[in-house]
């Protein structure tokens, strides 16, 4: 049981996604101008990555090491096209603010790096939680990353006001303030885990 | 389980089963979500034109037109007792992240009555603030103006509109929108 708890830890802090293995940094980037905005891409991006973790595991004796990758990405885009087919028939709203990005998590490396370097190599249970903490710790990364962005850039967290909009810096909902505030998130984690 | 070898025929096995099986499943969710999405998709038109438009109560028949740059555009006739009361105009313009597509609604003499951006990947902060900027108490309202008396351009292009602050771009594109769908619909008039 602490086994299967640490491979869940293991994806939110030891091989964080964003702050430690700096992977899929254009979604990241990209999507973070709103804490709301960051959650739902991370939560979609750890649906794909558990559905396709979990089904590239149980493929994994079954698929030549040759032609692997192909395999993989098409069991992705597949994951990914049937995520973006129900977000647009049942929750059109999310859909659109998020948009462009969904097709996006097909080539998002952190989905094609954990079902190399983990479904490829694990049972499909294993894969599966796998799937669920570095999920976890992408979309925590990703909702600290947009909160900061939103509450420097606009003074809301979660549409919720803070303090008046004039008062925000809008470079932090740009681009620059995404590697910026990129930037010192990950010195904080790195001082907080390595001690 | 041994893995399989890398041999020409498991090769090409394996990867035509894996598409197969994926191209089944997609074909199915397709089937499935295909009436949701079409109903979503009617249900945010309509509301659009409602959000927009003068009192009305039918929707005339849509008219497919294509706007200067090339783009599809729709013409909404509203219409109130068999009367024509406006138009609605669903226009894509390009913005500065993108294809920005509006929904404009005129009176019967072509005053702008509202108008709602429907979709959109400006920048947030800046050219997202489209929906308040030129709407009634924005500083670049465009309610009540018309576009065949009134030059609604932005001020650095000579007009009297004020783009949003460091949003020129996007506010361009807003009114270029908001010109081209005046155009269709008086050569649609023109045309009746």
């Amino acid at each position: 049981m602490n086994n299967k708890l640490a491979i869940i830890v293991n994806g939110i802090i030891k091989e964080n996604p964003t702050f430690v293995l700096f992977l899929g940094m254009c979604p990241t980037l990209g999507t973070t101008s709103s804490a709301i905005n960051g959650m739902s891409m991370g939560l979609a991006t750890m649906v794909v990555l558990i559905c396709s973790n979990f089904v590239i595991s149980c493929l994994r004796n079954l698929i030549p090491d040759k032609v692997h990758i192909p395999c993989y990405i098409v069991v992705i885009a597949a994951f990914v096209t049937v995520v973006q087919l129900v977000m647009q028939a049942y929750t059109p709203g999310l859909y659109e603010t998020l948009g462009l990005f969904i097709p996006l998590i097909v080539v998002n490396c952190i989905v094609l790096g954990r079902a190399e370097s983990f479904a490829a190599k694990n049972g499909p249970l294993d894969s599966a939680l796998d799937g669920v903490g570095i999920g976890l710790g992408f979309t925590i990364a990703l909702t600290l990353l947009g909160a900061c962005r939103e509450l420097l850039g606009t003074g809301k967290i979660f549409n919720f006001t803070l303090f008046p909009e004039q008062y925000g810096a809008l470079t932090f909902v740009l681009a620059p303030g995404a590697f910026m505030t990129l930037g010192y998130l990950v010195a904080i984690f790195n001082k907080v885990t390595k001690k | 389980m041994a893995k399989l070898q890398n041999s020409l025929l498991n090769m090409f096995l394996s990867l035509t089963i894996i598409s197969l099986v994926v191209g089944v499943i997609l074909g199915g969710v397709y089937a499935i979500t295909k009436e949701p999405i079409a109903k979503a998709e009617t249900a945010k038109q309509t509301n659009a034109i409602k959000a927009v438009a003068p009192q009305f109560d039918t929707v005339g028949e849509q008219i497919d037109k294509t706007t200067p740059n090339g783009k599809q555009a729709l013409i909404f006739p509203l219409l109130k007792d068999n009367e024509k009361v406006g138009y609605a105009v669903q226009v894509i313009e390009m913005g500065f992240g993108g294809e920005v597509k509006i929904m404009f609604g005129f009176d019967k003499n072509f005053n702008v009555v509202g108008y709602n951006v429907l979709a959109h990947q400006e920048t947030p902060g800046l050219g997202s603030k489209m929906p308040e900027w030129f709407s009634e108490g924005g500083k670049g309202n465009v309610i009540g103006k018309n576009p065949a008396n009134d030059n609604l351009t932005v001020s650095k292009d000579g007009g009297e509109v004020d783009a949003i602050t460091a949003a020129t771009i996007s506010s361009r594109c807003f009114l270029k929108a908001l010109n081209s769908a005046y155009g269709l619909i008086a050569i649609q008039e023109a045309g009746i």
